[in-house]
């Protein structure tokens, strides 16, 4: 039951469904590998529960043999005296003795099976969080290109969802395979020492069930595909249309879409109905079969019952009595449930391994090259910074800053202007190292950065980026954040620098207030304050700020603006520039068009020099 | 549910008919055991007594013949029933998925707004899925299941009472297992999850956030960070599979000792010659399919509790009350004679989507017929609410100002009157997967000619026509394959396609350049002209001060208040909000 829910629910809302291509033999050796590599930590572990899967299964097999013994002492047809029914015949001994017996194995397996459920619990929670713990840490070893060019939600849904997926593999079908082969061998074996003659009924039903359900599956198989695909469709009409809804509505289009709609819709339940037109076939089959299994069984067994009653001398292969068919009625059962299950279990198998493929070449992705051996780390710095000839290109084939040069001397407010996507936030990208430079030198304070370690680099620069990163803790922490040692009285010292200290205190718990989604309103200016007020506690001599544009209030507006200002007092500043007042103010403008700095100087000089600038902003301003 | 069984009313028939098969499928399976005990009871112990070996084996045979018979009743009468349960699940499910996204397209943008899109979306999709799943399964399982339960517990009755009873008797403790791990479950479940959803905050905020986290070197901090929700996660899980691990052996156990029960208490009645042991055979096997039968029952229960709440959701949305269509609210407000002087104006509007603070107050002002409108200011500042307002999206309540077209209350129109006056192209606007011409057809009634005509003047006639495939260039979903500045002029293009007295730009022409901009509105002058028709009104939401200072009237939103209004110049000199927010976009905007 729960594999089926969890099939379901994989195939309907996960895109990714379709995408459980079945890999090649090699690459799936090698993802198996990986994964037993994370089970022989628990190797003890491992080997108990697969003793108490073994020891419950085969407790749980002995029952009906135990209950056909209780069924024999109670069968008044005694092969050994054939005769009439006779009343108070039972053997109470026997029974007795049986009754209890039974009631014990059924206990222990409970016990054990219990204990093993949570053994493997726990192995699978040690795994996941073992796992977990290793994405983790190689996704803070990782470039910053790599969550540049990959969406945080399937970042997300590697750490979360097919880590469970493979968790729930583990815990759940690997367990399960063991126990059917199991109880499949178990019965077998039970079944032969019953009566090897009433097996033969299987040599007939098993391949018969087998090949059908191949079969079956086989056809049925591209049906499902189907039918997740045509809902993917759905979905996808549907979220595209709800986007659009006022404009729908805008344009009084509703009807014209609803009756689009319908198209999918129909194609989308006519491929449900046609996959469950075939697979309504499959359960009926698999019960049909079992049912002539047990028709023959019960047809077979019931002759050479009547003949071990009324012929004497009987071959002793033919010999059973009454507790000998119900004990084999019931491993019958036993032993055809398991084989139907198979197939469900190896497609789980499937998906689990192209969950754990992706886990692992999230782990095998590149992660920072590391320092170089005899990189240095930059103390004491002034802060000059110096690019020269710099070529770059996310992608190699396009390169997006063409031998960028520029200077800035300690102390200097540098202000970068220029269209969007003309590489100003590159700029900013390979000074801090997030991206390395193909070619040309980046120096700060004379040393080229890539002999420096990234640590030290980094540390050298503050920033105050357009998109405020808060995360979810109390102000303080989000305040001090990267700044260690800091004393609460330099934390209310940056706040008060950044005019935000007032609205701090006016929260419930003051600076420690938990910031989070559900909680607090904080608006889009605070978090730009608190971001300031961050950078405010750094005493790093650059500083890199991202000015934003007008989308907040006029007051708060202001507010951020005084306290940019407090911030970028002492300190060589690279503005992405928005502001006017920046780029009047600026030491030097840098034009940044195309990938090169077409023109730099201030703001009087590039007028004067009457060129692109100039030219603009008197097209801008007058 | 009242609501679904609407929907399978007229299936009545064909549903009677499948539920019907299925009920004698079902009790042709049920007669396998009871053939199997009687053979073995009766009909050997009868003939075995007389000693007639030769009767007794064709008895057998007989026997087993009507055993095959029935399972081959149970497997066609099972396969047919199975087909029509889809059948009608199919039909049930796309008529209520039609009347749901029929809903949904009319469904006020306020309620739209309230429902949120991922939420609808996951109506449409996940919940009608679970209801065609319950509507299907039902049908199967529905049936099956208590038929089984029932009829084995008759049949176990007129096998032998007193051993039924001893077999029911570990009932109460299979139910009270289940209902005691499922209450302790539900919360150490939730908990799990919110574990979960903490280490997964952890994960998005750092992804989000990385660049922050590396030049401040904070890796280990994250490190430790996440190593706290990470072990919380799996000690939260843990218990929780603790607990649900309990129930499975418990049942079993419990079952396990019914039966045992059964076959002793069973002895002795063999013993006192009150049963027989053949029963006690057939009564293990029915015990497996009544245990089979319980499990499916927990099985619909769950599918069922399920299928109610997405039926829920459903019907929240088919109910939802304030549809578009709702009427006009103001009758009886006499119109004004038509001034096109005063062709759009607003008299002291005031409105809030939530009815707490004030999201637009008090904003007048009018515009000329075939003028420019620009409206600027900050994010939340009130501009998209001004042209909600206009198209009534949202309608302003009687007694909170008024908005007029030629001088008539915009609430006395229907929505399709008022809308049809209308073109609107709004930043990062709706395109589908679809040609370039059905993009800017958008369903309307629109002739090839027209599309085209209104494409030249959005200035896209050109770069459609550089297109190899032209009009019937098949855009990508979001027409991601198209330049932003491409995609504005389609917006605006399919905005013009249905000749509007009125073109809404929504932050629409940011992504146009000035060139571009200033051909635009001489083609829209010279269509009036050669038109003969009134000149189109424009009206421009705009964040950047260059989008707009063309246009014959401003207004500088500021807090859902208009503290500047005027032209480009005036405004420079009178309005201080409106020089710095063009002294602060110099930078972004000096080189576009």
């Amino acid at each position: 039951m729960n594999n089926q829910n969890r099939g379901m629910g994989r195939s309907i809302n996960d895109p990714r469904a379709n995408q459980n291509q079945k890999m090649d033999k090699a690459r799936r050796t090698r993802v198996v590998g990986r994964i037993l590599r994370y089970m022989l930590h628990y190797k003890w572990a491992m080997l108990a529960a697969f003793l108490l899967m073994l020891i419950s299964n085969l407790l749980a097999l002995a029952g009906p043999a135990l209950s056909g013994v209780v069924i024999n002492a109670i069968d008044p047809f005694d092969t050994a005296n054939s005769g009439g029914i006779a009343v108070g015949k039972v053997d109470f001994d026997t029974v007795k003795l049986y009754c209890l017996l039974l009631i014990i194995f059924y206990a222990v397996s409970a016990v054990m099976s219990y204990a093993l459920a949570v053994l493997m619990a726990w192995i699978s929670q040690r795994i996941s969080y073992t796992m977990r713990r290793e994405v983790f840490a190689h996704l803070t070893e990782l470039p910053v290109g790599y969550f540049d060019t990959h969406q945080t939600g399937e970042i997300v849904s590697h750490i979360s969802y097919d880590i469970d997926t493979l968790n729930a593999s583990l815990s759940h079908d690997l367990l399960q395979i063991c126990a059917s082969v199991i109880t499949v061998v178990g019965s077998l074996i039970m079944m032969l020492t019953i009566s090897p003659l009433l097996l033969c009924v299987f040599i007939i039903t098993v391949p018969v069930s087998i090949l059908f359900t191949r079969y079956k599956t086989k056809k049925i198989r591209p049906l499902f595909r189907k039918r997740s695909a045509m809902l993917g469709e759905l979905n996808g009409y549907a979220e595209e249309m709800l986007s659009g809804h006022r404009t729908i509505k805008a344009y009084h289009r509703e009807s014209e879409i609803v009756s689009r709609f319908d198209g999918h819709n129909r194609e989308a339940c006519e491929a449900y109905y046609r996959a469950d037109y075939q697979g309504s076939v499959i359960g009926p089959t698999v019960n049909f079969i079992n049912n002539l299994s047990l028709t023959l069984i019960t047809v077979l067994g019931g002759v050479f019952y009547l003949m071990t009653l009324t012929v004497t001398g009987l071959h002793p292969l033919l010999v059973i009595n009454l507790g000998d068919v119900s004990a084999f009625v019931q491993y019958s059962r036993k032993f055809s449930g398991p084989i139907n299950e198979f197939a469900n279990i190896l497609s789980e198998f499937q998906s689990a391994a192209s969950a754990a493929e992706r886990i692992f070449n999230l782990l095998d992705e590149p992660a920072e090259p590391a320092d170089k051996v005899d990189a240095e780390a930059l103390t004491d710095t002034q802060g000059a910074v110096e690019m020269t000839d710099v070529h770059f290109g996310y992608v190699p084939e396009k390169e997006i800053l063409h031998g960028l040069s520029l200077r800035a001397d300690k102390g200097d407010l540098v202000a970068i202007v220029g269209p969007t996507g003309a590489g100003k936030t590159t700029v900013i990208n390979l000074l801090m190292r997030f991206y390395d430079k193909q070619s040309g030198t980046v120096t700060v304070d004379g040393h080229e950065i890539t002999d420096l370690t990234r640590d030290s680099l980094r540390r050298a620069y503050t920033m105050v980026l357009q998109d405020t990163w808060l995360f979810c803790g109390t102000v303080y922490n989000n305040i001090v954040y990267g700044t260690e040692g800091a004393t609460r009285e330099d934390v209310v010292a940056a706040a008060k620098a950044a005019h935000i200290h007032r609205f701090i205190e006016s929260l419930p718990e003051g600076y420690d207030t938990v910031l989070s989604d559900d909680g607090i309103n904080i608006s889009k200016g605070q978090k730009q304050l608190l971001t300031i007020a961050r950078a405010m506690l750094s005493d790093a001599p650059i500083l890199i700020l991202d000015e934003a544009t007008s989308n907040v209030d006029s007051r708060t507006e202001k507010l951020i603006q005084d306290a940019l200002y407090a911030l970028m007092k002492g300190r060589t500043c690279f503005v992405i520039a928005h502001r006017l007042s920046t780029i009047k103010n600026a030491d030097k403008i840098l034009v940044v068009r195309d990938g090169l700095v077409t023109e730099q100087g201030t703001h009087e000089e590039l007028l004067a020099s009457g060129g692109f600038y100039a030219s603009l902003y008197n097209a801008q301003f007058t | 549910m009242k609501r679904l069984f609407a929907y399978l009313c007229p299936f009545a028939g064909r549903m009677s008919v499948g539920l019907t098969i299925k009920t004698a499928g079902t009790l042709v399976e049920l007669a396998l055991p009871y053939i199997l005990g009687m053979l073995l009871n009766d009909i050997i112990a009868t003939y075995a007594g007389s000693g007639d070996t030769q009767g007794g084996l064709r008895s057998i045979l007989i026997w087993g013949g009507v055993m095959a018979v029935c399972a081959v009743a149970a497997l066609v009468f099972n396969i047919v029933a199975n087909r029509m349960a889809a059948f009608v699940a199919k039909d049930v499910a796309t008529a209520i998925r039609h009347d749901l996204f029929d809903s949904t397209m009319r469904l006020s943008c306020a309620r739209a707004d309230a429902f949120t899109v991922p939420s609808l979306e996951s109506r449409l999709t996940s919940d009608t899925y679970n209801v065609h799943h319950l509507v299907g399964m039902m049908q199967r399982l529905g049936v099956r299941a208590p038929i089984l339960l029932v009829g084995g517990l008759l049949i176990t009755l007129t096998l032998d009472p007193i051993l039924t009873l001893v077999m029911f008797s570990v009932m109460p403790l299979i139910v009270l297992t289940v209902y005691i791990v499922s209450k302790r479950g539900v919360p150490l479940y939730s908990q799990s999850q919110q574990a979960g959803d903490a280490m997964v905050r952890v994960v998005r905020e750092d992804a989000q956030g990385i660049r922050v986290i590396k030049a401040l070197s904070r890796k280990e901090y994250e490190q430790s960070r996440f190593e706290a929700v990470n072990r919380e996660l799996m000690h939260d899980s843990l218990r929780a599979a603790a607990n649900t691990s309990v129930s499975n052996p418990l049942i079993n156990l419990f079952l396990n000792v019914g039966l045992v029960a059964v076959m002793f208490v069973g002895a002795i009645r063999v013993n006192n010659g009150l049963c027989l042991p053949g029963t006690i055979i057939s009564f293990i096997q029915y015990f497996t399919i009544l245990s089979n039968a319980l499990l499916s029952i927990t099985r619909i229960f769950m599918m069922f509790t399920k299928g109610t709440a997405s039926m829920n959701r459903i019907c929240e949305v088919l109910d939802a009350k304030d549809r578009d269509e709702s009427e006009s609210a103001a009758e009886g407000v006499m119109p004004l004679p038509e001034n096109p002087e005063r062709y759009i104006s607003f008299e002291n509007v005031t409105f809030s989507y939530r009815g707490k603070t004030d999201n637009v107050n008090a904003v007048s002002f009018d515009l000329p017929q075939g003028g420019t409108l620009g409206i600027i200011g900050a994010t939340g500042s009130g501009k998209t609410t001004l042209l909600s307002l206009l198209m009534r999206f949202y309608q302003v309540p009687v007694g909170s100002g008024t908005i007029r077209i030629g001088g008539r209350d915009i609430r006395t129109m229907t929505p399709a009157e008022l809308r049809s006056r209308f073109g609107i192209a709004m930043q990062n606007d709706f395109l589908y997967a679809g040609t370039i011409e059905d993009n800017i057809r958008f369903g309307r009634d629109i002739t090839h000619e027209q599309v085209v005509h209104a494409a030249a003047m959005a200035q896209a006639h050109e770069f459609i026509s550089k297109l190899a495939d032209g009009y019937d260039h098949k855009l990508t979903v979001k027409g991601t394959n198209l330049s932003g500045g491409q995609k504005q002029r389609l917006l605006i293009a399919r905005a013009l396609a249905g000749n509007p007295d009125i073109l809404v730009l929504d932050d629409a022409s940011s992504a146009l350049d000035y060139k571009t901009d200033a051909a635009l509105r001489k083609a829209l002058r010279e269509n009036a002209e050669v038109q003969k028709a009134s000149l189109t009104t424009t009206v421009i939401v705009a964040q950047r001060v260059s989008s707009i200072k063309h246009a014959d009237l401003i207004l500088v939103m500021d807090q859902g208040e208009v503290i500047g209004c005027g032209t480009h110049d005036e405004l420079l000199d009178t309005c201080t909000v409106y020089s710095e927010i063009a002294e602060s976009q110099m930078g972004g905007a000096i080189l576009e």
